[in-house]
């Protein structure tokens, strides 16, 4: 090594390095205001004051590949909009892309989509706050309360914060008890009604037929089909950005008392059904399985590949001690009309379409949020011929039984049950012994986005 | 500098570059790279040095995204997490990079071009969609090895994805995409070394562990520093490797298990920019603070004269 060069080049190198550091530590020591981020000063929805309006004007339109082909037909409907289609990820499996863009879009002041669907069944609670929500309360002179009036009962409730609803639901994944009919008449069992009966009946199904399965507990929506269900209170929103979480309630440890007995006894899986694993071993062993009203055609028919006749529904379950059959919901699409559109008719009058429509929504995949549009699509659920029995009593019934309890919140109660509780589960732990862990997941990710906790 | 350099490397005439017309087209390549450079890295640097600095009203707060980033529930655990995977992945890389390369160059000439371009191959498919084929290995229900999962117990993928596995399993995937090309550097840095200093070690005797070990490893100290400064900044950054394998497993992992997620999280799931600018420059000064230590101790930026 030859040293003069270095020497000097180190010399420089230090010194151009000391010269900036100095001037990144000034900056740093120079501080005049509040390191919080912006508090949450959300907007009341009165204050919504629409774009300048340009009538006829373009309108873009963001939507998942499964929900293109309903723009596409109304686009055909209506050659007269003008319209420019983008295929995204539709916020599905827990993508946040629509939160991700309208955050940047908020820092460049525009960009904007005047449409966009979302399948995270939360975006709600983040596109209606903020100092300019992103979504604009369409019930405030945009679509008619005819209109509104139309949807299930509790439908739009992930859609409505400060008395305002910011958004309209394209479908409901309400919680139903799968079974596999003929699987249960060979094995001369009759379907439950009570949540004592299907523990029971899990017990009786481990001991006499082992292996077959009367439910699972490592799906991500866990949470959403036992605990909503048991009206369990983890993720009550009492106020804007006020939430209330409590596992520790009655209603939550029952539930977690349940399942664990059926988890030792092994006729609850702590594997999900999406995985290849399921998938392969256990999907013809499934004798019942509570869940949303999608699992019919999604999971037993498309993914199972369960021969025609066989599965049926039946209503969800209730606690013996409680008044009234409650159930839970996982996902459910969401539009949004952009607050800041500038052709808000458009946009409206497009969202409307979608989620009403007997002509996209009798066909699509999912249970439309909007009740006439579920009776024609119930029709056309019957002319399949797939399930053993008609589902439509049921799934209507479980429509209106969502509990209102459990609110849309910012962060996903299935990310933090997959995270948390699964892993703890697959090492051996039981629900009952997580729920400490749980809960303190919950409350600091709440927490971390600017939710007070109690 | 550069006269001032010059002047002291033996007088030798400022103004070089005027004489020489070489000198000026090296200006003309450089441009490109220092105009990329300075648009896709630099400025954002700056700017990112500027959010961390500032709040969302623009006002300067000191270092107090600093602090309130650091007192981050999520903040200890994550740096937990991605200091365990450097540190399995940074030893991994070392020892098995520079073992092949020794390998190839020394015992399996004949085959080494056909190796060489099998290990970069994963190298030079795109990085997602190189991670998207551990997806599948790794779960044992549809993966061709999932037998040597199941002898290790393992029989769904949770608990493949067991939490204290990941930092081996995200080296596991990054070996195999990136360790590749730094096979091929090694290789031509070995190639460098003179055909007659390897002769004559071994005409004084040396065997090849002796070769390697105390002629070819201390000659090629300035490619293996240099790796370890990359390798080093791109492990503090991991972000595809988590983030891709908890879409897969339905989220098994948290959203924020590496400090880059965590940073991605404050800005786009609480539209905090100036906290996720905060994070991104702890990562920075981490790597600055790596970079620094390794050029100053190996002399790598050193000239042989």
């Amino acid at each position: 090594m030859n040293n003069d060069v270095p020497v000097t080049s180190r010399r420089q190198v230090r010194r151009a390095a000391g010269a900036a550091l100095g001037a990144v530590s000034l900056l740093a020591l120079a501080a005049c205001g509040n390191a919080d981020p912006t508090p949450a000063a959300s907007s009341s929805p009165a204050a919504f004051k629409p774009a300048t309006q340009q009538a006829g004007s373009e309108i873009t339109v963001w939507a998942d590949a499964a929900r293109v082909p309903g723009v596409q037909a109304y686009q055909k409907a209506h050659p007269d909009v003008k319209m420019k289609i983008v295929t995204y990820s539709g916020d599905a499996n827990g993508a946040n892309d629509l939160q991700t863009k309208v955050q940047l879009f908020d820092r460049t002041g525009s960009g904007w989509p005047d449409v966009a669907f979302s399948a995270n069944v939360n975006d709600g609670s983040w596109a209606s706050q903020g100092k300019t929500p992103y979504a604009a309360p369409v019930d405030k002179g945009l679509i008619p309360e005819s209109t509104l009036s139309g949807f299930a009962d509790g439908a739009l409730n992930p859609c409505t914060f400060n008395g305002a609803t910011y958004c309209l639901r394209n479908d409901l994944a309400q919680n139903v008890l799968w079974y596999n009919k003929s699987l249960m008449d060979k094995f001369g069992y009759s379907v439950p009604t009570t949540w004592e009966q299907y523990q029971a009946l899990g017990a009786k199904v481990a001991k006499e037929h082992p292996g077959y399965l009367v439910g699972t507990a490592g799906d991500a929506w866990t949470p959403e089909v036992y605990f909503w269900a048991s009206q369990c209170p983890a993720s009550t929103t009492t106020g804007a950005k006020k939430v209330t979480v409590n596992l520790q309630d009655p209603k939550c440890t029952r539930m977690a008392k349940l399942l664990d007995g059926l988890i030792a006894k092994g006729s609850v899986s702590k594997d999900t059904v999406f995985s290849a694993g399921f998938i392969k071993n256990k999907a013809s062993k499934v004798l019942m399985l509570p869940g949303p009203s999608w699992y019919g055609q999604v999971l037993f028919n498309s993914t199972f590949k369960i021969p025609k006749n066989r599965i049926a529904a039946a209503a969800p379950l209730k606690f013996g001690g409680d008044a009234k059959n409650y159930t839970g919901n996982v996902g459910g699409g969401l539009w949004f009309v952009s607050s800041h559109s500038k052709n808000l008719k458009a946009a409206s009058d497009l969202v409307s379409w979608m989620t009403t429509s007997n002509s996209y929504q009798a066909t699509a995949a999912t249970y439309p949020a909007y009740k006439e549009a579920a009776v024609a699509w119930l029709a056309n659920q019957k002319k399949t011929g797939y399930f053993a029995k008609d589902v439509s009593p049921v799934f209507q019934q479980a429509a209106e039984l969502i509990w209102p309890g459990w609110s849309a919140t910012q962060y996903s109660q299935e990310a933090i049950y997959s995270s948390t509780v699964i892993p703890a589960l697959n090492s051996g732990k039981t629900l009952t012994d997580t729920l400490g862990t749980w809960q303190t997941a919950i409350t600091d990710k709440a927490k971390s986005l600017g939710y007070t906790v109690n | 500098m550069t006269t001032h350099l010059a002047n002291e490397r033996g007088g030798r005439p400022s103004g070089r570059s005027a004489r020489n017309p070489a000198g000026r087209a090296g200006y003309v390549f450089v441009s490109g790279y220092v105009l990329l450079l300075l648009a896709f890295g630099v400025l954002p640097t700056g700017y990112a040095v500027w959010l961390a600095l500032s709040n969302s009203r623009n006002q300067l707060v000191g270092i107090g995204n600093f602090t309130r980033t650091f007192a981050d529930y999520r903040f200890a655990p994550a740096f937990l997490h991605i200091g365990l995977y450097l540190l399995v992945w940074l030893a991994s890389l070392m020892f098995l990079v520079v073992l092949l390369s020794l390998m190839l160059h020394g015992r399996m000439r004949r085959a080494s071009s056909t190796l060489r371009f099998l290990f970069y191959l994963p190298g030079a498919l795109a990085g997602v969609a190189s991670v998207l084929l551990w997806l599948i290995l790794l779960d044992p229900a549809a993966s061709p090895v999932g037998w040597l999962l199941k002898d290790f117990g393992w029989n769904t993928l949770a608990q493949v994805n067991a939490p204290g596995h990941l930092p081996v399993l995200f080296t596991v995937i990054a070996f195999w995409t990136g360790a590749g090309g730094w096979i091929v550097v090694m290789y031509g840095a070995l190639n460098n070394i003179p055909d007659e200093v390897l002769e004559a070690a071994r005409i004084d005797g040396a065997s090849t562990l002796q070769i390697a070990l105390r002629i070819q490893i201390p000659m090629v100290t300035k490619w293996i520093a240099y790796m370890l400064i990359l390798a080093f900044a791109a492990g503090t950054q991991l972000f595809v490797e988590p983030q891709l394998v908890s879409v897969a497993s339905w989220g098994m992992i948290p959203d924020s298990w590496s400090p880059n997620q965590l940073s991605y999280q404050y800005a786009f799931q609480a539209g905090d920019f100036n906290g996720a600018a905060a994070l991104s420059v702890d990562l920075l000064i981490l790597g600055l603070a790596c970079a620094a230590l390794v050029v100053f101790r190996t002399g790598l930026f050193d000239r042989d004269e």
